[in-house]
């Protein structure tokens, strides 16, 4: 399959009072269209770095970044992103949050009921088409994790990023909004690259799972391809060999392989 | 840095004046008798409502009461100590009845009531103020945008801002060789500094998320200025503004009473040299209640354009 996003030899190198820091060094990693990848790693080894990366929110000190075979410069609304944070502009409604994303990107050839349209499509699809009107503050932290992935997928991005998306969430909601990207994903066949600490969370969604040393100077240990067919049921999955052999495998890298030294 | 962090002391808004609820202290329930007293007002919801209402209403209105009685108090024993060369609190309520009557009398231009002063000094204050901000509030925009330009001024705003504002009068004279542009300039000058720190400094507070999100979405410059920069500022923008507001109420009375002419000031001085002391008085507490209703108005505008966060 196609190549979306290249990764040659990469280096993120970070300037600091007590001189340099290096964060990254020598990644290589090639995404294919289509695909779920994960990236996981212990606390601080640089996944959010190579998450920015790929967004280009941050530029690489070493190495080539390539999307469609063109050189990252810079982010775009191509590569949308979903913040850890959810990164809502608390002055907008959830509406107008997507509409901002949706009329800068198709405002130039569609008119203004088209983007509407799209808008209210974003909000259906995480299920959230009574928030409508209802500024961040007045909806729940799962609520606004949904909007900032209503957001990023009302930009129908080349590529989806997004940064520990349920991370602040609690478990029930985190399953809750897994099963929907899971079917959102299904349905749109979107490139996903996604940072996660949760070892479940990274087997049930990818299709291969990016698994990272630990820093400084942190570089890609092992990728596991993912062999599980989709749709994924999160219920069958739980009794299921393979399932639970790539959640060992990751577990065995990260708590025997990566074991955190003490700090 | 340290001349920018200093305005923000004003950014928090007036302490709000929720009526606070009387809990009773924990290890009260613990004790049998307490629960036994706690519980027919529970079951009786209406009535301890009610008398709740009444507490949290006298303790907001008794405290307050209390501190203009001893206020006045204090001005009647002034007033006895002096001999009566103070007007004492009576004295002065009678004659605010005869100045408040006619406040909009005009006997020439040295004998005006009390009305057209405040006026005339309220039309300085806004020409010299709305000058002051159509120029800070840009300038603002500016020095935090760009750190060069904030390097460069920086310092100067630091030399200037501290200089009392009387001390500009003069150069407002000689440049405009009139009274009253030079008491706008002194408004302008001091009224300027809070508005261009305050909005450099919600400029540079932008968190960096939302202005992750613009260059995600690749929003122009118009875009980021209108759906995110100026809604972020606009908080701090009005911090500055009610400085600035308070600071020129506070210059116009120093600066009319050395340039004369119609205003506030300038009434309080002439009072002074025709020796009718209640007058003064009245001014000091007109110039307080016009000074509130200012700042109030603005915590209100403030308040109706403030975002929670997350
Ligand atoms: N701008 C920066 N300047 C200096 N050091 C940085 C910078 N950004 C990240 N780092 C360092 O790079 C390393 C990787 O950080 P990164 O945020 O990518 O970790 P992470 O894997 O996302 O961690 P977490 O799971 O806790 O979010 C950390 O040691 C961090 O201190
Ligand atoms: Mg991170």
């Amino acid at each position: 399959m196609k190549k979306i996003v290249q990764i040659e030899n990469v280096g993120q190198t970070f300037e600091t009072k007590k001189g340099n820091f290096i964060a990254l060094r020598d990644v290589d990693l090639d995404i294919r269209e289509g695909e779920f990848v994960t990236l996981i790693g212990h606390s601080g080894c640089g996944k959010s770095t190579l998450l920015n990366l790929i967004s280009g929110l941050t530029l690489p000190t070493s190495g080539v970044m390539l999307c469609d075979n063109r050189e990252i410069a810079g982010p775009g609304p191509e590569r949308a992103v979903v913040f850890q944070n959810h990164s809502l502009l608390p002055w907008l409604t959830c509406f107008d949050n997507i509409y901002l994303a949706v009329e800068r990107v198709f405002g130039d050839k569609e008119g203004k009921p088209k983007l509407r349209q799209r808008t209210l499509d974003a909000l259906a699809l995480v299920g959230l088409m009574h928030a409508e009107t209802k500024f961040p503050n007045e909806i729940s932290g799962g609520m606004k994790q949904r909007v900032g992935i209503a957001r990023a997928l009302a930009m129908e991005p080349k590529i989806l990023l997004m940064d520990e998306p349920f991370g602040a969430l609690d478990a029930l909601t985190r399953a809750n909004l897994q099963d929907e990207l899971l079917r959102i994903v299904d349905a749109t066949g979107a490139t996903t690259v996604m940072v996660t600490h949760d070892v479940d969370e990274a087997v049930l969604l990818s299709d291969r799972v990016v698994m990272l040393t630990n820093g400084p100077a942190a570089t890609i240990g092992e990728i596991l391809e993912v062999p599980l067919a989709r749709p994924r049921d999160r219920v069958a999955l739980a009794s299921d060999p393979v399932f639970a052999s790539c959640r060992g495998a990751i577990l065995e890298f990260l708590y025997q392989k990566q074991l955190r030294v003490a700090a | 840095m340290s001349a920018i962090s200093l305005p923000l002391a004003g950014l928090s808004p007036a302490p709000d004046s929720k009526p606070s609820v009387d809990e009773p202290m924990p290890n009260d329930t613990s004790s049998p008798s307490a629960l036994l007293k706690v519980a027919p007002a529970a079951t009786r919801p209406v009535r301890s409502d009610f008398d709740l209402a009444v507490k949290s209403f006298i303790r907001q209105v008794v405290p307050p009461v209390l501190g203009f009685a001893l206020l006045i108090g204090i001005w009647h024993l002034v007033t006895l100590s002096s001999g009566g060369s103070v007007p004492g609190p009576l004295q002065t309520w009678k004659e605010a009845l005869v100045v408040f009557a006619d406040p909009f009398y005009q006997n020439g231009p040295n004998d005006q009531g009390i009305g057209w002063n405040i006026l005339s000094s309220l039309k300085r204050v806004a020409i010299g103020f709305g000058i002051a901000a159509a120029v800070g509030i840009p300038a603002g925009f500016l020095l935090g945008r760009f750190k060069t330009l904030s390097d460069m001024i920086n310092p100067l705003i630091s030399l200037l801002r501290p200089v009392s504002p009387l001390a500009w009068l003069p150069i407002g004279l000689l440049v405009f060789k009139r009274a009253d542009p030079a008491a706008t300039w002194t408004i302008f000058i001091c009224s300027i500094w809070p508005m261009i720190l305050n909005t450099a400094q919600g400029v540079q507070r932008v968190p960096q998320d939302y202005m992750n999100v613009a260059r995600v979405l690749s929003l122009s410059e118009w875009k980021i200025f209108t759906k995110i920069l100026f809604p972020a500022v606009l908080p701090y923008m009005l911090t500055g503004i009610r400085l600035s507001i308070g600071t020129a109420w506070l210059v116009i009375v120093a600066a009319e009473m050395l340039t004369g002419g119609v205003g506030i000031g300038f009434w309080v001085w002439d009072e002074w040299n025709n020796l009718k002391v209640e007058h003064i008085i009245i001014a000091i507490f007109v110039i307080g209640i016009v000074g509130l209703l200012l700042e109030q108005s603005l915590v209100l505008l403030a308040k109706r354009f403030s975002y929670e966060q997350n």
